[in-house]
C-alpha cells in the first residue's frame, strides 16, 4: 500500500474526525479517487479504536440495560417489519410497481384534463365573443334612438314594411317593422307565423313607435316549425291572441 | 483457545443476525458484552454520567434500528462500537449534530477483541503502549481522541507548532498499530 505522503498526517486527523475546513475538503476529494489512502484511513480508524481500550471506568448503572430493552421492545414491531420474507418483499415490489403505474396513469389523465380545460377555455372565449357580437346586433336593431332608413325606388313614398328573419332549426325569429301607421285606439299589431301545415302561430304583439318602427325579437315558438309565410294583423288589444281575429295588414312568403 | 475465539466471533455475527431478524435477545447479549466499553468511552469523553447514559442508549438503539450498518466481515463489533461511541460523544460535547455518518465508519482492526480474554489482553497492551509514549505525544493523542480537539486547538493549547501536533498524532496512532502487528 502506498499512501500519498502529503495526505498522511491529515488522514490521521480525519480518522479522529478533527480535520476541518479546506484541508478536510481537499482530503475527501483525494479519497474519492485513491483506494490506498482509503485503506489507510480504515487502518487509522482501527488504530484509533484501540484508544478506547485504554479507558477504565465503572460499569453502566443497571437501569441503563432496562431502559434499552424497554426501548427495543417498544420498537420491536417496527424493527420486525423491516425484516421481510421473500414473499413480503415481492409483494412490496409489486405494490411499488402498481403505485408507479397508478401515478403514471394519473399523470396521463391529468394531462388530458388540462388539455380539455384549455380547449373549453378557448371555446368559452369564442362563445363570449360571439355573444358580445350578438348583443351588439340586437342592441342596434332594438335601440330606440337608432336611425332606421328603408331604401325604396326613387320618388316612391315610404311604405309600411316588415322584415322577418326566421331560423327554423334554432326557432329564432327577428321581425323588424318600419313606416307602420299609428295604431287606432285599443288596437295592437300581431305577427303570425304561417306554417306549411296547420293554423297560424302567434309570434308576438307589437306597437310601432312614433316613427312607425317596431321589433319582435325571438318570440316563444314551437321547435322546428317550417314556415311558409308571415302575416301581420291588426288585433283588438284585449282578449285572446291565440288565433287571428282581425284583418291582415301585411303578409309575406319566404323566398 | 483459537477455537474458543472463533466461537465468540461467530457469536457476534450471529447476534447481529438475530438483531437483523428482530430478536431482542440478541440485543440484550450484545449489551451485556459491550456496554462496559461503550459507557467507559462515553463517560471519559463527556465526564457526566447522565450524558454518558444517553450516548450509551443512543449507540445501542442505532445498532438495533440499523444492524446492517455494521459489516461483520470488516472487523469486530467492539472497536466499531468504540468509534461510533467516541464520535457521538464528541458531537454531544461540542453540542453539534452528528458529523459522521455511521455508514461511513469503516475500520480495520488486527487484534481479536470479541472474546473476553482477547479483549483483556488487548486492553493491557494498549495501556502499556500509551504509557510508553512520550508525554507530549500521548497528550496530543488523548486531546484529539477524548476531547475532540482539532490540531489547531491543541496547538493553541500547548503552544506547539501545528505541524508538530499533526506529526505527534499520526505517530501515536502508528505506534498503537505497531504494537499489535
Amino acid at each position: 500500500m502506498s499512501v500519498h505522503e502529503q495526505f498522511a498526517e491529515d488522514l490521521a486527523l480525519h480518522a479522529l474526525s478533527t480535520l476541518e475546513g479546506n484541508e478536510r475538503a481537499a482530503l475527501e476529494q483525494h479519497l474519492s479517487s485513491c483506494g490506498d489512502c482509503r485503506q489507510e484511513l480504515e487502518q487509522l480508524r482501527g488504530d484509533m479504536s484501540l484508544l478506547a481500550l485504554s479507558t477504565v471506568g465503572p460499569k453502566p448503572p443497571a437501569r441503563c440495560r432496562q431502559r434499552l430493552l424497554d426501548a427495543v421492545a417498544r420498537e420491536s414491531r417496527h424493527s420486525s417489519s423491516k425484516t421481510s420474507s421473500p414473499w413480503w418483499s415481492a409483494a412490496r415490489w409489486l405494490a411499488a410497481a402498481a403505485l408507479l403505474t397508478l401515478v403514471a396513469l394519473l399523470l396521463q389523465q391529468n394531462t388530458r384534463l388540462r388539455q380539455r380545460v384549455a380547449s373549453l377555455q378557448n371555446q368559452s372565449g369564442d362563445q363570449v365573443a360571439e355573444l358580445e357580437q350578438a348583443k351588439e346586433i340586437v342592441q342596434t336593431l332594438t335601440a330606440t334612438d337608432a336611425l332606421r332608413v328603408t331604401l325604396v325606388a326613387a320618388k316612391t313614398p315610404p311604405q309600411p314594411q316588415g322584415k322577418a328573419i326566421y331560423a327554423r332549426n334554432r326557432s329564432s325569429l327577428i321581425f323588424l317593422a318600419s313606416n307602420f301607421r299609428p295604431l287606432p285606439a285599443d288596437k295592437i299589431y300581431e305577427l303570425w307565423l304561417v306554417p306549411t301545415k296547420g293554423a297560424p302561430i302567434a309570434a308576438g304583439l307589437f306597437k310601432p313607435d312614433s316613427s312607425g318602427s317596431a321589433a319582435v325579437i325571438n318570440p316563444p315558438l314551437p321547435a322546428g316549425v317550417e314556415a311558409k309565410a308571415f302575416i301581420v294583423t291588426l288585433e283588438p288589444e284585449s282578449g285572446s291572441h291565440e288565433a287571428p281575429r282581425g284583418a291582415a295588414v301585411m303578409s309575406g312568403a319566404g323566398e | 483457545m483459537p477455537n474458543a475465539d472463533l466461537k465468540v466471533v461467530s457469536n457476534d455475527a450471529s447476534l447481529v443476525s438475530a438483531i437483523r431478524a428482530g430478536g431482542s435477545h440478541g440485543m440484550a447479549e450484545l449489551y451485556d458484552r459491550y456496554s462496559g466499553i461503550v459507557y467507559a468511552v462515553a463517560l471519559r469523553v463527556l465526564g457526566d454520567t447522565g450524558a454518558a447514559e444517553d450516548v450509551l442508549q443512543e449507540v445501542f438503539l442505532q445498532l438495533w434500528r440499523n444492524p446492517g450498518l455494521f459489516d461483520s466481515s470488516r472487523g469486530n463489533l467492539a472497536p466499531w462500537l468504540a468509534v461510533i461511541t467516541r464520535n457521538r460523544a464528541i458531537d454531544v460535547l461540542r453540542k453539534r449534530k452528528p458529523e459522521t455518518d455511521i455508514a461511513d465508519v469503516v475500520l480495520s482492526v488486527q487484534p481479536d477483541m470479541a472474546g473476553e480474554a482477547g479483549r483483556s489482553q488487548a486492553m493491557e497492551k494498549v495501556r502499556d503502549t500509551i504509557g510508553s509514549m512520550p508525554t507530549a505525544q500521548r497528550d496530543a493523542l488523548q486531546m484529539a481522541y477524548f476531547e475532540g480537539l482539532s490540531h489547531s486547538e491543541i496547538a493553541a493549547k500547548t503552544g506547539e507548532p501545528l505541524g508538530t501536533i499533526k506529526t505527534r498524532i499520526r505517530a501515536g496512532l502508528l505506534t498503537l498499530r505497531k504494537a499489535f502487528n
